[in-house]
């Protein structure tokens, strides 16, 4: 204890050991410095490092090939912006973000509140729900490829029981990002889900009861009881998935591979292909700070609505 | 309006019975606290009333209805919870307008009853705060309204004070006494605090392990505790209770005689007592020192007004008794001590208890 309080408090030794103390804490000393060291060197060799790198590299004409031939300036950026396969990564990243945080945010909701019950059945389908989010994308697609297969595929076959003609997902264009959000849905809907039964489950049962008294029914309570204890959840959820979905690649990689016609390629894919194909490094670094950029907008837009309502 | 019934009621969770057919009725505008221990089944007594935990058995009626099988909402009560259980997310109007505008009441209709309810219990001033900025009494004072703004037959309260300090339970305890003169509802109390129930209740329901001990007005439960249990539970310090080794006639009454030696001339008619081992009971302040039975005294309490003594007696037994607050007795000292026969009870094996004059 005392050999603690001589660290915070050099030169206090001489001082009954309460009062060193208590002048040793809060106050600012270069050696508190060497307790947040290790963290300090791995969030700047991990985080920092490459965040910057990536950031220089972006100004840069830096071919793997080529080698590096110095600062182009704005080039990069410019050059993005009036490249059409961009512009469309973009629109089919923004499109399937729209298409699949509403739902994980919805969907999850509503499993959440059938699903939180003390019913054995309910514990079977929380897990069976959560289950395929264990699972690996390769896997995943997999299934969904048997799903989706033209005339012997699961889709078909239903289809072709009810009469119906058969649509072919993957290879509509129209369709294409559509058969991606399906599968992601089915693949990760266990996360959302859990976080709002976590939520539910902290409501207190008082409340109910006083609602009870209070003569709410069903709709009203889930309304005026339930929805608000669950914003900061569905704040958290909606930022989380908006974070995770502007990264999509796996999926689309192993599904539609970015077409038919490009139509459902994501920008995280073609940072990919312009880097690790093109071994363009400097164009695809700035596809990477815009796509930063498109995420952090979202994420600041969702808070910034979040504490907006909170006030109101 | 009119008083609650409860009709041969008992409630078990699976095998546990925690009510075991339990009848009482609690008339009109009355204060009924329920009064005994942590686990007693005092807050589930009040859930069947309120319609949040089903009966077992039996029926609840109250004025002239039968409430037991309506939904919680349409019984006519109001619940003031242990937690408050406040609407974190609504302003303390919204909190207290919510169960009017549930029942379609008119907007202006609502506004006047919470503005009434907030001048009654001093909180104009926090109405369009939330809960989270309140302090522990406002927001008690914010469940009570929450109450009040719904006219109720009945007002039930689940231990609404346990969780203030010390010196806003007892203001508050004074509130709620006013308000009951103000609110001329019946209200059910529920508490484990023998000092609220003294304070609050027109009758005093004693309960012990889901059966009622004893139902009667304070002054009746202290002087005349129907059992043992009733006797130990109400009043600080806990009754002295002294084995008899023996009870001999003296006329008409018995004098009870203590393992030590001690004689005790009760006021209790010897004829009335059982055959088998008594007990003797004798709150501190009817035990008068001075004369009888050596005792040493152990432990000195100065509680400003009086002084609590613990002493032994000479055959081990521990005996409290009160001394005026200036008493300079300390621990190691000797002293001699008489219980006041006109004021001791006797309990027999199973607890029942026998005072001077008539028994209930
Ligand atoms: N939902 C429940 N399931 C099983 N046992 C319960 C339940 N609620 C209460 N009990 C049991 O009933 C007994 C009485 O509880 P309670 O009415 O809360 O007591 P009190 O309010 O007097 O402290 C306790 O032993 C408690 O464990
Ligand atoms: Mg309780």
């Amino acid at each position: 204890m005392s050999g603690a309080a001589d660290v915070l408090a050099p030169g206090a030794a001489a001082r009954p050991v309460a009062a060193a103390s208590a002048a040793g804490v809060g106050r600012p000393s270069l050696l508190n410095l060497l307790f947040v060291l290790p963290y300090v060197m791995l969030m700047l060799g991990l985080v920092a490092v490459p965040v910057g790198f990536g950031l220089w590299l972006s100004f840069q004409d830096y071919d793997m090939l080529g080698g590096w031939n110095g600062s182009v300036g704005l080039a990069n950026y410019v050059n993005l912006l009036s490249d059409r396969i961009f512009q469309g990564a973009v629109r089919n990243t923004l499109l399937f973000v729209a298409m699949t945080v509403p739902a994980f945010v919805g969907l999850g909701l509503f499993l959440a509140l059938a699903l939180n019950d003390g019913l054995r059945r309910s514990a079977v389908l929380r897990s069976v729900f959560f289950g395929s989010s264990v699972l690996s994308v390769t896997v995943v697609t997999l299934i969904w490829r048997l799903v989706y297969m033209p005339e012997r595929g699961l889709l078909g076959t239903v289809l072709g029981a009810f009469g119906l003609p058969e649509v072919n997902l993957v290879a509509d264009e129209r369709l294409a990002l559509l058969s991606v959000v399906i599968v992601t849905l089915w693949w990760i809907i266990g996360l959302p889900m859990t976080l709002f039964l976590a939520a539910l489950q902290q409501i207190p049962r008082e409340i109910y009861e006083a609602a009870a008294l209070d003569n709410a029914g069903r709709a009203r309570t889930l309304w005026s009881i339930t929805l608000p204890s669950l914003k900061r959840t569905i704040l958290l959820v909606a930022v989380i998935e908006a974070i995770l979905q502007f990264q999509i690649f796996g999926q689309v990689l192993l599904i539609t591979g970015g077409g038919p016609n490009n139509a459902s390629r994501p920008v995280v894919q073609f940072i990919y292909e312009a880097g690790f194909r093109d071994w363009q490094l400097g164009f695809a670094a700035a596809a990477s700070q815009v796509l930063f950029l498109l995420m952090l907008l979202a994420a600041l837009g969702q808070l910034w609505l979040g504490r907006r309502q909170d006030r109101g | 309006m009119g008083g609650l019934v409860l009709r041969n009621v008992s409630k078990r969770f699976g095998p546990v019975g925690v009510i075991d057919d339990l009848s009482l009725e609690v008339g009109e505008g009355e204060f009924a606290v329920f009064l005994g221990p942590s686990g007693c089944g005092k807050s589930t007594l009040l859930r069947m009333v309120a319609g949040l935990e089903t009966l077992s058995a039996g029926e609840i009626h109250l004025g002239r209805r039968r409430i037991d099988a309506l939904a919680p909402g349409e019984r006519g009560v109001a619940m003031v919870f242990q937690h408050y259980a406040l609407y974190p997310h609504m302003t303390v109007r919204q909190n207290m307008g919510f169960g009017l505008r549930n029942v379609g009441m008119p907007a202006t209709e609502v506004e006047a009853k919470i503005a009434q309810a907030a001048a009654l219990l001093e909180i104009g001033d926090l109405l369009d705060r939330r809960p989270a900025q309140l302090s522990g009494g406002q927001r008690q004072r914010v469940a009570i309204g929450r109450a009040i703004v719904k006219q109720p037959e009945a007002f039930l309260f689940d231990e609404p004070l346990s969780n203030l300090d010390a010196a806003l339970r007892a203001r508050t305890r004074v509130e709620l006494a006013r308000l009951h003169q103000q609110v001329p509802s019946t209200m059910v109390f529920v508490t484990h605090d023998q000092m609220e129930a003294m304070t609050l209740a027109t009758r005093i329901v004693v309960m012990n392990a889901g059966r009622i001990e004893q139902v009667g007005t304070p002054i009746e439960v202290y002087r005349r505790p129907a059992t043992r249990f009733v006797a130990g539970f109400i009043g600080t310090p806990a009754m002295n209770f002294l084995p008899v080794a023996a009870v001999e006639a003296e006329g008409a009454r018995a004098t009870a005689v203590l393992a030590d030696g001690m004689r005790v001339p009760t006021a209790i008619p010897a004829t009335r007592l059982p055959a088998g081992p008594l007990t003797l009971g004798v709150r501190a302040e009817h035990v008068v020192a001075g004369q009888g039975s050596p005792a040493v005294v152990e432990v000195v309490e100065h509680l400003g007004e009086r002084t609590l003594i613990h002493a032994r007696l000479q055959d081990g037994s521990a005996l409290v008794y009160a001394e005026p607050g200036d008493s300079a007795l300390r621990a190691g000292d000797a002293a001699t001590l008489q219980a006041d026969g006109s004021a001791v009870h006797l309990f027999d094996g199973a607890g029942r208890a026998y005072h001077a004059g008539l028994n209930p």
